[in-house]
């Protein structure tokens, strides 16, 4: 993996006109807009390897879901997407503006609720008004002066959540955010991500094993499957989509098949 | 709602028909009954009630024996001294206020040494722990260093510092500098991974790491270090206290050792563990004044 052939470029704010921090519903520029650009992208780990020729464009406020089988790499992806991991060759552009929310909050559990939300801004902008603001966006503004350890696994998922948005990312990284939360609190976190993401509009990758996740809240959702997009849907459904209905098994089923479990009792 | 578990498709968890069980459920059951310990009454929750009496009663027949013997003429005063006569041996000390004086040298010195010793420590450890050059430096060095043990530095020191108060605070504080500069450098290096990512992610300036995520996370593991330092630093001032001490503590037990008077001797003792206990003290409010968010602390 000669050095040479790796490319890892950051874009600032791809329009050029617009001000970092106000991208207005309704006023969303051409669709076509990448947010995030991959091309040619091979990562491998020892002999694995993880990505391999890797192509994905992400449009400015698109919801993307990726799901893939576990081991598949969907989270080393995003963790190239968050600069974490590097890449071995290809192209790889995203915004410089961009959060992460973690599989668990890592919140800083040292400085109260509402300085974990501000963790991102500079000192001048960060006061406990603008935390409380986001931290009301995820219905936890009673909460900023608490501190970390006191509050429950979903609560502090959402002050993670606060946190990623406060700065108003244009991509937003999302891995497996609600994968701790047992089926019923994740619920409510997932209507709130849609919600968020309506109200903000930025980019969002979210990694996910959960199909029904996907579909529910997702624009497009991406299965990986050997190192290449091995499907593309587009979710063409009312959203957020109740997770029901006939056209919702069809691409359930589809995705379902191409994870490679399939949808009839496996024969004994 | 209907809650799906999509990881997994319907039907593949085979759910045998009844007709394949019966003979698994044919074989007796064997229950045992959980209920009965949970309401278990009686003999612990007594026992918790008189606990501190329990407690009190092996150092309590100690002292009546320590006692006993001594005033039954079974043991000489120049061996062991009574607890009644220990006990006058402090009051008068400290009439004359001769105790007071002593505690006071010998706890300044302790104190001195401890704040010279930590603050290298805590230099140490920092830069040893946040730069990879530091560590090269100042690793080796100190880990070569640690293993003399530091009461072998004495004479060294007495011909180095003469016999006043110097040599006595540089042991104290050499001998402190090693279990703070230890837990300071692992907990710079022992801060969650997973938070350096996400200062990483955020584009976090390295001075904002190091102040808003290194430090206070570390701020733990150094005073466990500090902790380890007071006990050591009381060592330390034993040690020193006892070769050519003229004023504090040890000059005074020194003295009264000379003149076999176990009394004071004994006296001199109580102290030390007294100045062990305060220290234990005075780490445990540092405890709770720097580290409010640990939820050990909160809770208790």
């Amino acid at each position: 993996m000669a050095a040479d052939d790796r490319e890892v470029l950051t874009m600032t704010n791809p329009v050029g006109t617009n001000p970092v921090g106000t991208n207005p519903v309704g006023t969303n520029p051409a669709p076509a807009q990448p947010a995030v650009v991959m091309r040619d992208v091979g990562k491998a780990f020892a002999a694995r390897r993880i990505l391999d020729d890797f192509a994905l464009t992400i449009a400015r406020g698109e919801f993307v879901a990726l799901l893939g089988r576990s081991g598949s790499g969907k989270t080393t992806l995003l963790r190239i997407l968050a600069e974490l991991d590097t890449v071995d060759e290809g192209t790889v552009l995203a915004p410089r503006n961009r959060s992460v929310v973690f599989q668990e909050p890592r919140l800083v559990p040292s400085e109260r609720v509402w300085r974990n939300v501000l963790l991102v801004l500079p000192r001048r902008e960060s006061t406990l008004a603008r935390a409380q603001e986001a931290l009301a966006e995820v219905n936890l503004a009673d909460h900023a002066r608490a501190w970390p350890h006191t509050l429950s696994g979903g609560e502090a998922q959402r002050v993670a959540l606060a946190r990623a948005l406060v700065h108003r990312p244009d991509l937003l990284l999302l891995d497996e955010p609600f994968a701790a939360l047992d089926a019923l609190t994740r619920l409510r976190p997932q209507a709130l991500v849609h919600e968020l993401w309506h109200r903000h509009r930025p980019a969002v990758l979210l990694v996910t094993h959960d199909v029904d996740e996907a579909l529910r809240l997702a624009d497009r959702v991406v299965v990986l499957t050997d190192g290449k997009v091995g499907l593309d849907l587009r979710v063409d459904l009312p959203r957020p989509s109740e997770g029901t209905g006939s056209r919702f098994d069809d691409l359930r089923s589809q995705l379902l098949a191409e994870l490679g479990v399939a949808r009839p009792a496996s024969p004994a | 709602m209907t809650v799906q578990d999509s990881r997994c498709a319907p039907g593949e968890l085979g759910r045998g028909s009844p007709a394949a069980e019966p003979a698994a459920l044919a074989a007796p059951l064997d229950l045992t009954d959980l209920s009965r310990r949970r309401n278990a009454p009686g003999r612990r929750a007594g026992l918790r009630r008189i606990r501190w009496l329990l407690r009190g009663l092996v150092p309590a027949a100690l002292l009546i024996a320590w006692q006993w013997s001594t005033s039954a003429g079974l043991v000489p005063p120049t061996t062991l001294a009574s607890p009644k006569s220990v006990l006058e041996a402090a009051r008068d000390l400290i009439a004359d206020g001769e105790l007071q004086t002593a505690l006071r040298v010998s706890a300044g010195r302790a104190l001195t040494g401890l704040v010279i010793g930590a603050g290298i420590g805590v230099a140490a450890g920092l830069v040893a722990g946040l730069w990879k050059l530091g560590e090269e430096l100042v690793d080796s060095t100190l880990q070569m260093l640690r293993t003399v043990p530091f009461i072998a530095l004495i004479p060294l020191f007495v011909v180095w510092f003469g016999i006043g108060d110097t040599p006595k605070i540089v042991l104290i504080a050499v001998a402190c500098i090693f279990p703070v500069y230890l837990n300071t450098f692992a907990g710079v290096r022992g801060v969650d991974r997973r938070l350096i990512e996400v200062g990483r992610v955020f584009g976090l300036s390295r001075t904002r790491m190091i102040t808003r995520l290194v430090l206070p996370n570390a701020l733990p593991s150094v005073l466990v270090g500090i902790r380890y330092a007071m006990g050591i630093s009381l060592l330390a001032l034993v040690a020193a206290e006892q070769i050519n001490a003229s004023s504090g503590l040890g000059a005074l037990v020194m003295n009264a050792s000379n003149q076999i008077r176990t009394d004071i001797v004994i006296v001199g003792v109580v102290v030390y563990a007294l100045l062990g206990l305060l220290v234990d003290l005075i780490v445990r409010l540092l405890e709770r004044l720097l580290l409010p968010w640990r939820p050990t602390i909160v809770k208790s």
